[in-house]
């Protein structure tokens, strides 16, 4: 082969591989925001991954801003240039989100598959629709982990969420998230409310100084955190002996780091992560969406995520699906925050409880933190 | 030079006043100049001061209100604020939010309104999904008396402006076709129907595009139908369906039904608390001083302007947090960064450009990466901690707390901010000659009386520099307060970033950060008064 007909052989070669480029991009990009880390890992494993393989040329994009995306979905929908294609929120923003126009309202019976066993996705997602634009993939929980080596303690270990309002027994330092949302319920019940009647004594004055006088007894010895990464950081340091966080994160604290940390299940509070697309996207971009939601929300997709990271599947239907840890090879169920015996006392957020006194209690919280 | 001796002005070469030909070159030559800079003008302009004047804005702004409720707010003019307001501004109210509803502004407007009043959120939310029901009782009596009315023709033959009904009956028509246009006939005989089927025809051809002659109205157009009816008169009028009007006028007296009033209670009473209608009124003006209040613990109420409850005060506390602590940050950074300063300018150059890298290092790590660091040193499991305990000067039982306060704030962030304070003081020491310290020594002074009166008063600008520097900075900063402040070491710039990325309330975070620009303002200006703004260099 002489230098004339090589040459041309791959300019042909390269023009072959810019037209199948362009091919690819003509099939279009998609572009999903979630939070990063081991959770986004899990959720390109188990949804995008394999939708990418069975949709040849089709881009994925992830942006890792859920964190701000209530802010930045209202920028992009006041400057009138959508770049998202479909979000990854917690419940409480899409319900914000869906209150300001900014996420679309759906039909979840008409864009979501059934479920495997035949029902329909309102039956198998049931109460975790919490919001016409929310489409829920994960239950996760907020609950409590503490060290297991701590001298103070003569032995005892913590049995119940109120062990973080029993510095008698418990001394030391604890770690609480810097929000009103979570730690006030908690406050309640340690002092004596039924968790049914938590809200109704929250809306009153006197149960709001209840809570706070609960809080007022633990201030001195509380370090407030802001991001979820906060507390096993400061369990593997011991720098706190008990601390609350995500469920997710004492998994990975205790089982893939193997500290000396257990972890409580006693009124972990439940909350959701899902998606919802954003208001006004285009027509073929939303036919995209549309379709990868319904793969990516099926009964296997979610089950299949369970295997990365120990969040329970929202759908009822994906529960006997769960398997073992992809790497780590344990059984998940018993991890799952939804699992029969971790769940005997559980506490839901009333969203639209706080949908309405968020902005009110935040302010007292904050003013509480401040003096 | 017979020029010289003229009278009148001096003229150029082709006769003109040389006053206006030269005027008119500079003119010319000024213009240049701009144009040269009109690309860096237009940029800054475009992408800096109209983003701050547009967030300024927002900071007043409350248009969401009169332009969601338009007839609400109306009516609601008459009222007293003591007691439930009248029928008439339940019913403008049930024309509102039923096209609120439709257009899916009313759960912003309260979003917008819990911010004042709480409850309002989920009040609006509910109200949205029952408020299609108002009227329907009388929408189903209309219908019983004459099965026209549940025919959409009737309705646009009624209302709709002769040539509009008949370019829209026709079968060609796609979509919405054209914008509803009222009768003039109509509109006195059946004054609230005829607003309130405009409003069901234009939303109905906006949002979702149909044709309104299609498209049987709202039931909130019935119960406008019902109320004209029962108070007006409509046997002067001769226009399409006259008869079938005459046949309900005289039909309406027996009709039967929720008021307007009923109709909302029944949704929700909170529509009976003169708080909900108090919060309407008070924020019904297209411009409010509510966010500047709440930015500084005050309340808009019926009654006037209030201070809030004394456990919701926490903004004038943080602004003066914010800046107490921005002083004591420029103190440390001045006491800290001189020496240093001191020190660089007056090494040989090549150990002075070493030591130069080192204040410049941090430059080049991420911020987050140095605040991280500093919570593995000053935590009481953490290095410095740890250190202390094995020295035997601080007790294992009671390690000192460093971080997660205030102080933990005040070191980071003199941490951070030091070279801004060193490199302007570095780069004037380093124009000082030292000869002068050498004078006053010779002719008689001591080490320190030569630094004090000759040499300090020359660094005093570098001073002021760096104070203007690290003091903006630090009132501004909100990342390393965040990760180490801990309860009592947050700034306001804290609030202000919450307000914006998660309650969604920029109204009241503009407000925050306009008193903040403000604030940076007054303080400069009277800094100006004090070491005079010509006393600052940065080299």
């Amino acid at each position: 082969m002489n230098l004339k007909s090589l040459m041309l052989l791959t300019t042909g070669a390269s023009l072959a591989a810019t037209g199948a480029m362009a091919d690819g991009h003509m099939a279009g990009s998609m572009t999903l925001v979630s939070w990063g880390g081991a959770y986004q890992v899990s959720q390109q494993r188990a949804y995008s991954e394999p939708y990418a393989e069975m949709h040849d040329g089709l881009e994925i994009i992830w942006d890792e801003s859920s964190a701000e995306a209530v802010a930045r979905l209202r920028a992009m929908n006041e400057a009138g240039n959508i770049t998202w294609d479909l979000v990854d929120v917690v419940a409480s923003d899409a319900i914000r989100l869906c209150d300001e126009g900014l996420a679309m309202e759906i039909d979840h019976d008409e864009i979501l598959a059934p479920g495997d066993d035949g029902s329909s996705p309102t039956d198998d997602f049931g109460d975790l629709i919490v919001s016409d634009c929310f489409i829920p993939q994960i239950v996760y929980s907020t609950t409590v982990g503490y060290r297991t080596d701590v001298d103070e303690w003569n032995g005892n270990t913590p049995s119940d969420i109120c062990a973080i309002f029993d510095l008698e027994n418990f001394p030391g330092q604890r770690s609480l998230e810097r929000r009103p949302i979570g730690n006030l319920e908690w406050a309640l019940i340690c002092d004596g409310v039924a968790m049914e009647d938590v809200y109704d004594v929250l809306e009153t004055e006197e149960g709001i100084e209840q809570a706070f006088a609960m809080l007022d007894t633990i201030q001195d010895q509380t370090v407030w955190w802001n991001a979820g990464a906060d507390t096993p950081q400061l369990l593997a340091d011991g720098e706190v002996v008990m601390g609350s966080t995500y469920n997710g994160r004492l998994f990975s604290l205790i089982e893939e780091q193997d500290q000396p940390v257990a972890m409580l299940w006693d009124a972990q509070v439940f909350d959701l992560d899902g998606w919802i697309i954003p208001e006004g996207l285009p027509e073929d971009r939303l036919a995209r969406v549309l379709d990868f939601v319904r793969f990516a929300t099926d009964t296997q997709r979610l089950a299949d995520q369970s295997q990365y990271i120990s969040y329970g599947p929202a759908r009822a239907s994906s529960a006997p699906l769960v398997g073992q840890h992809a790497d780590l090879g344990i059984d998940m169920a018993p991890h799952m925050p939804t699992d029969p015996a971790n769940a005997e006392r559980t506490f839901l957020f009333n969203y639209e409880w706080w949908a309405d006194y968020r902005d009110d209690l935040d302010a007292r919280f904050q003013a509480w933190l401040a003096q | 030079m017979s020029d010289a001796t003229q009278d009148g002005p001096v003229l150029a070469a082709d006769g003109t006043p040389l006053k206006r030909s030269l005027s008119r070159a500079l003119r010319a030559q000024k213009l240049r100049a701009l144009m040269l800079i009109a690309p860096l003008l237009l940029f800054i302009l475009i992408t800096f001061i109209a983003p701050i004047v547009d967030m300024l804005f927002r900071s007043v702004e409350n248009q969401i209100v009169s332009e969601t409720l338009p007839r609400t707010v109306v009516e609601l003019e008459g009222w007293d604020a003591e007691g439930v307001p009248s029928e008439d501004v339940y019913a403008a109210l049930a024309y509102d939010f039923m096209e609120a509803a439709e257009r899916r502004n009313h759960t912003r407007l309260g979003s917008r309104l819990n911010y004042e009043t709480t409850g309002i959120s989920s009040l609006f939310r509910q109200s949205g999904r029952g408020v299609d029901d108002i009227g329907e009782d009388y929408a189903d009596q209309f219908h019983d008396l004459n099965p026209a009315w549940e025919e959409s023709e009737t309705w646009a033959a009624l209302m709709g402006a002769p040539d509009w009904v008949e370019a829209q009956s026709a079968d060609d028509v796609e979509g919405a076709g054209l914008l509803f246009r009222l009768s003039v006939a109509i509109q006195d005989v059946l004054p609230e129907t005829s607003d309130a089927y405009r409003s069901f025809a234009r939303t109905v051809q906006s949002e979702d595009n149909d044709n309104p002659v299609a498209e049987e109205p709202w039931n909130t157009v019935y119960l406008a139908l019902y109320r004209d009816l029962s108070t007006g008169e409509v046997s002067g009028y001769d226009g399409p369906m006259a008869d079938l009007l005459a046949e309900a006028a005289a039909a309406v007296p027996d009709f039967e039904g929720m008021t307007p009033r009923e109709a909302f209670a029944d949704i929700n009473d909170d529509w009976l608390d003169t708080e909900v209608w108090a919060t309407i009124e008070a924020f019904s003006d297209p411009y409010t001083a509510g966010y500047f209040l709440s930015a500084i613990d005050l309340q808009l109420t019926p009654d006037g302007v209030e201070r809030q409850p004394p456990e919701q005060r926490v903004y004038l506390l943080l602004f003066n947090r914010t800046i107490f602590m921005s002083m004591a940050i420029t103190l440390m950074c001045v006491l800290l960064g001189y020496p240093i300063a001191y020190l660089l300018s007056n090494l040989p150059a090549r150990t002075s450009n070493l030591l130069l890298i080192l204040v410049l290092l941090p430059f080049w790590t991420s911020l987050l990466v140095r605040t991280s660091a500093w919570k593995v040193l000053l935590q009481q499991q953490g290095v410095i901690n740890d250190l202390l305990v094995w020295i035997g000067l601080v007790a294992d039982d009671a390690r000192l707390a460093l971080i997660n306060n205030q102080l933990g704030t005040i070191i980071a962030m003199t941490h951070i901010l030091l070279p801004f304070m060193i490199l302007p003081l570095f780069s004037v020491m380093k124009t000082i000659p030292p000869s002068y310290v050498r004078a006053a020594k010779s002719l008689g002074a001591t080490n320190f009386t030569a630094f004090r009166r000759v040499y300090f008063p020359q660094s005093i600008p570098g001073i002021g520099a760096g104070c203007i520097l690290v003091f903006i900075l630090a009132i501004g900063y909100y990342i390393t307060p965040e990760l180490v402040g801990g309860r009592t070491g947050t700034f306001i710039s804290n609030r202000i970033a919450y307000h914006i990325s998660s309650s969604l309330n920029w109204g009241l975070a503009a407000a925050l950060g306009t008193i903040l620009l403000a604030l940076v303002l007054v303080l400069y200006w009277v800094y100006d008064r004090i070491v005079g703004i010509d006393n600052v260099k940065l080299g």
